[in-house]
């Protein structure tokens, strides 16, 4: 039925459109001067068709369902009515699945059969007078607007003012998603502090989300101490960035400082595969190649290395984000003022010792923006972790244990589980605020911490 | 690089500058070196990435190899009535009849384990075909027809030689059996029996290893298997695991010896499964061919009969809800922000937001979708809609950013040539300076969109990660998408199922890389000198 809706929409939009631009050229004949073109003569008509049936979808959309929804429970008899919220939703999900399905409504109790009929009915009954309204509501912005169109009529400066909101409410978008985020992440936090208290989640050191069905089970106690996650998930990020800062740093010097163009061109498109590969791929390299890889490796010196070391997840997370920090630093470097290299060379000192004593420290501020960025980079990503290291919070320095991290909790606490209002669910909201704020301060150090620097040479 | 960075590189061997005193050449000798040294540091770590993307991708290629082929049996069946009704086509026992074919092949095949070790080496999926064919028309029930039957995933690995890899060594001289069925000894020359054991483990006592904890070794003969037991000085024990038609001897170039390194205890196929595939061998009917069902089948939990092509639709939709939506709004708030924004508290606030939203992690905008469409809005869970919607606004920043520096490319002078013609600023905005910026546009789109495809841990947070055999049919469908797929691959413990993750990420990354190739082309091909 939207799609008719929309249909409809379509159609009186288009009608508006070519009758307005036929009136405004119509209105030309002999040569006057019309304020504006026919065109916008035509898309104002068009937009005062449009505007309203849209905001008439949306407000039926907004109100209708649960008009049909209460009377559909209203026909069910008294001992079938729900009582609270959950039973309210799954006795709804039977009546609409029944209304949906025939063969699911023949499995059905006869109450909940009648009901789906009721539903069924008033749901047609709510489409097509949705419809209706769709239909005045455009034939009246259609009437409303075609005896504007004049010669003096500012068609023009109406649809442009329109673009314009149009325009600024893309923009917004942003700005709402951030909101989004924000809100929706305290809010569902705010509900997991208030059953459990925040020094506790801050400063507690046991992680173990299993709540005990009895209360003699052992090793399920249902705490939600932050700390070893926080020692997981930093252990991972240090042995990323061992392997990432070096190498990445290394090679966006030899592409700024030492690389023919010939090597530039073939190298940095490889790079950029690298950069483009998807998490989930090195997820699996680390999980089924390097783990046992490195599993091995510690066995041949005698070591007793976890199946899911963090050893091996930061590895991996490092190579992925070498393309990274390479291609930020290589901005950097390459903002280095010349003159400053020109000057050094003409002081007698070698490009190495140039590099080192004049170009790093000028672009000191930009690399350690572009190794916060990619730290925070670290912190942030999933599939690696998810894939190839481990559950237990064990709060543990030791690279060759394993340990887990804020991502994998939060993917771990979410998937798979439908009781969205436990203590449990709920955590991993208050994980993902923390996560949140963290890379936020370090994205928003990172930025300033560039833009600085920018001003400082512009 | 400079012009004056260029020439020191291609100076010869420069002199010792004035001063020759020892000391000074040596200075000068040690900084070189240490110049020489930097370089070759930098140009390490640039190999290094390369290598570890090169290790990568062959890893990834040559585990997904077997996924690519797969093995069935070219079988006579008899469709016949007590299986299948032919009122009832549908509701037929089409696996028995496949079974019956198969046992067929085998009549000295009688006992229920060695009937059980039979059927095994089917697929569960092995009558699909058969059934859709009778359906579709009844007047088969009761002919015989030919079919391709497909075989279970470890069978299947085995025939191609991708797991537990066999040994097999032609028989050189003659070889007797003492009966047909049961435990039975094989008399045979020491110098032969040395011949088909050669390069197997040996015991403690010089015996070779036999047990269900080390290697396995048949003998293949007389149109039957015998598993050995033991083997010492010429004269082996064994048991029969397909009868032998006689109990004649063998002459040597009509049986053989199969060594199996791979110990029974660690591999999925047993020894018994492994003597009815070498006789399938022997009788020519197992076929390997190419594996077209692997791109039109949907998920399965069977590893040979998953597909991809539910997650490739999953993508596909998921894909078009993320671009219809991120590229409009993508677009005009870039032009927004570069055109018309005032200089104000909410443009500044616009810029700071859409800079910090391109570094929020991904899972974040998960968790976003779970709260706000899933549970504030109610829409469908695990749809491609609210995947696409999620996906939308985690690209969203990466297109407004690629928008704007495409059109702060284009020389005011357009701009400004237009407006002085008579155009609004709109009009020059609309009409000549997007279509100029629609190429950077477009590459920066395309980079996006490759970001969105091969992004999974937000579309976990939405429930994407059902099994879901079906190939979905529209964005409000329950759906999965690639990436989700090779991660709910990933997961699952059976080797088959280790190819086909390799082999997903082989296509997943094939359209990356086309992605990003097509980015690469139209930057290319669109790049202006002003």
């Amino acid at each position: 039925m939207s799609g008719f809706y929309f249909i409809l929409l379509f159609a009186m939009t288009l009608g508006g459109y070519l009758l307005g631009r036929s009136r405004g050229g119509a209105l030309r004949v002999g040569g006057t001067k019309a304020h504006s073109l026919p065109v916008y003569h035509g898309s104002y008509v068009a937009l005062a068709a449009a505007i309203p049936m849209l905001i008439a979808y949306f407000a039926w959309a907004a109100v209708a369902p649960q008009f049909v929804e209460s009377s559909a429970l209203g026909s069910l008899p008294a001992a079938l009515q729900p009582v609270d919220e959950l039973s309210r939703s799954s006795v709804l999900r039977d009546i609409s699945n029944a209304a949906s399905d025939a063969g699911l409504a023949a499995q059905a109790k006869p109450e909940i059969q009648r009901a789906a009929e009721v539903m069924s009915t008033w749901q047609s009954a709510s489409d097509w007078m949705r419809l209706a309204l769709g239909f005045c509501l455009g034939l009246a912005g259609l009437a409303w607007s075609l005896p504007k169109l004049t010669l003096k009529f500012r068609a023009r400066t109406l649809v442009e003012k329109a673009v314009l909101g149009f325009l600024l409410a893309c923009s917004v978008v942003a700005v709402l998603t951030t909101v989004g985020i924000v809100l929706s992440l305290l809010f569902e936090s705010l509900r997991f502090f208030a059953q459990y208290p925040w020094y506790d989640f801050l400063f507690g050191t046991q992680w173990s989300p299993q709540i005990a069905m009895r209360s003699d089970q052992v090793g399920q106690s249902g705490a939600f101490g932050f700390l070893p996650i926080l020692g997981g998930t930093l252990l991972i990020t240090v042995i990323a960035m061992l392997v990432a800062a070096p190498v990445g740093l290394l090679s966006a010097i030899y592409m700024a400082e030492y690389a023919s163009p010939r090597f530039r061109n073939i190298t940095k498109p490889v790079l950029e595969i690298l950069a483009g590969v998807p998490t989930v791929v090195f997820g699996f390299f680390a999980a089924l190649t390097v783990a046992p890889l490195v599993r091995s490796a510690g066995a041949y010196v005698g070591l007793d290395v976890a199946s899911e070391s963090a050893l091996a997840a930061g590895l991996v997370m490092g190579v992925m984000i070498i393309p990274f920090v390479s291609s930020l630093s290589d901005d950097v470097i390459n903002a280095v003022p010349q003159s400053l290299r020109d000057g050094s060379y003409a002081l007698g000192s070698t490009k190495s010792e140039t590099i080192k004593r004049v170009v790093l420290p000028a672009a000191f501020a930009g690399i350690v923006s572009a190794m916060m960025l990619a730290v925070s980079r670290a912190i942030g990503e999933t599939m690696i972790v998810v894939m190839a290291a481990g559950l237990a919070g064990n709060l543990t320095f030791n690279p060759l244990d394993a340990v887990t991290t804020i991502t994998v909790q939060i993917k771990t606490l979410l998937v798979g589980d439908q009781e969205f209002d436990s203590v449990k669910t709920l955590s991993a909201f208050a994980l993902g605020l923390v996560l949140f704020f963290f890379t936020l301060m370090l994205n928003t150090i990172a930025l300033r911490l560039v833009r600085k620097y920018r001003e400082q040479y512009d | 690089m400079t012009d004056i960075a260029a020439k020191f590189d291609r100076l010869p061997q420069p002199r010792p500058m004035g001063s020759s005193d020892v000391g000074s050449q040596k200075r000068l000798a040690a900084r070189r070196r240490a110049d020489a040294r930097f370089r070759a540091y930098g140009l390490t770590a640039i190999l290094l990435a390369i290598l570890f993307l090169a290790l990568i991708v062959i890893d990834i290629t040559i585990k997904a190899i077997p996924a690519f082929m797969q093995s069935k049996l070219n079988l006579e069946v008899p469709v016949a009535a007590e299986f299948v009704n032919l009122s009832t086509p549908q509701t037929g026992d089409y696996d028995a009849v496949v079974r019956s074919a198969l046992r067929g092949l085998f009549p000295n095949v009688k006992s229920r384990p060695e009937k059980k070790a039979l059927d095994s080496i089917l697929s569960s999926g092995a009558a699909n075909d058969l059934r859709k064919r009778v359906v579709a028309d009844p007047s088969l029930i009761g002919q015989k027809l030919p079919i391709r039957a497909l075989l279970s995933s470890d069978a299947d690995l085995y025939a191609r030689g991708v797991t537990a890899s066999s040994t097999t060594v032609p028989g050189t001289s003659l070889l007797k059996p003492s009966a047909t069925t049961g435990i039975i000894t094989l008399e045979l020359p020491p110098e032969a029996l040395a011949a088909a054991v050669k390069g197997m483990a040996k015991t403690a006592d010089g015996a070779v290893a036999l047990s269900t904890a080390s290697s396995s070794l048949f003998a293949v003969l007389n149109g039957g298997v015998v598993k050995m037991t033991s083997a010492v000085d010429g004269k082996i024990e064994g048991e029969v695991y397909a009868e032998l038609a006689s109990a004649d001897a063998a002459p040597a170039g009509t049986w053989r010896t199969v060594q199996v390194a791979t110990p029974e205890t660690s591999r999925k196929i047993t020894d018994k499964q492994i003597a009815f595939v070498e006789l399938l061998k022997d009788k020519g009917v197992i076929e390997s061919n190419f594996n077209f069902e692997f791109f039109t089948g949907g998920d399965s939990r069977e590893p040979e009969l998953a597909g991809i092509l539910g997650g490739l639709m999953g993508t596909a939709y998921t894909m078009l809800v993320t671009l219809s939506l991120c590229l409009p709004i993508g677009v005009a708030a870039a032009i927004y922000l570069e055109e018309f924004a005032p200089r104000n508290r909410l443009s500044d606030l616009i810029e700071v937001n859409i800079n910090n939203l391109a570094a929020v992690p991904s899972i974040v905008f998960g968790l976003l979708g779970l709260a706000v469409f899933l549970n504030v809005f109610g829409m469908p869970r695990s749809s491609p809609l609210v995947g696409g919607l999620v996906l939308a606004l985690l690209v969203l920043p990466t297109i407004i950013i690629a928008s704007r520096a495409a059109l702060k490319a284009v020389p005011p002078s357009i701009r400004e040539a237009a407006i002085g013609m008579g155009a609004t600023p709109q009009q020059a905005i609309f009409h000549h300076v997007l279509p100029v910026a629609m190429p950077g546009i477009l590459t920066g789109t395309i980079i996006g969109m490759a970001h969105a495809l091969g992004e999974t841990a937000p579309l976990l947070m939405i429930g994407m990660v059902a099994f879901i055999a079906d190939v979905p049919s529209g964005t409000t469908d329950a759906a999965t998408v690639l990436p989700v797929q090779i991660f709910l691959w990933s997961d699952l413990p059976e080797s088959g199922f280790q190819s086909k993750t390799a082999a997903a990420i082989l296509v997943l990354l094939a359209f990356l890389i086309t992605m990003n190739g097509l980015a690469i082309w139209l930057r290319k091909k669109f790049e202006r000198r002003w």
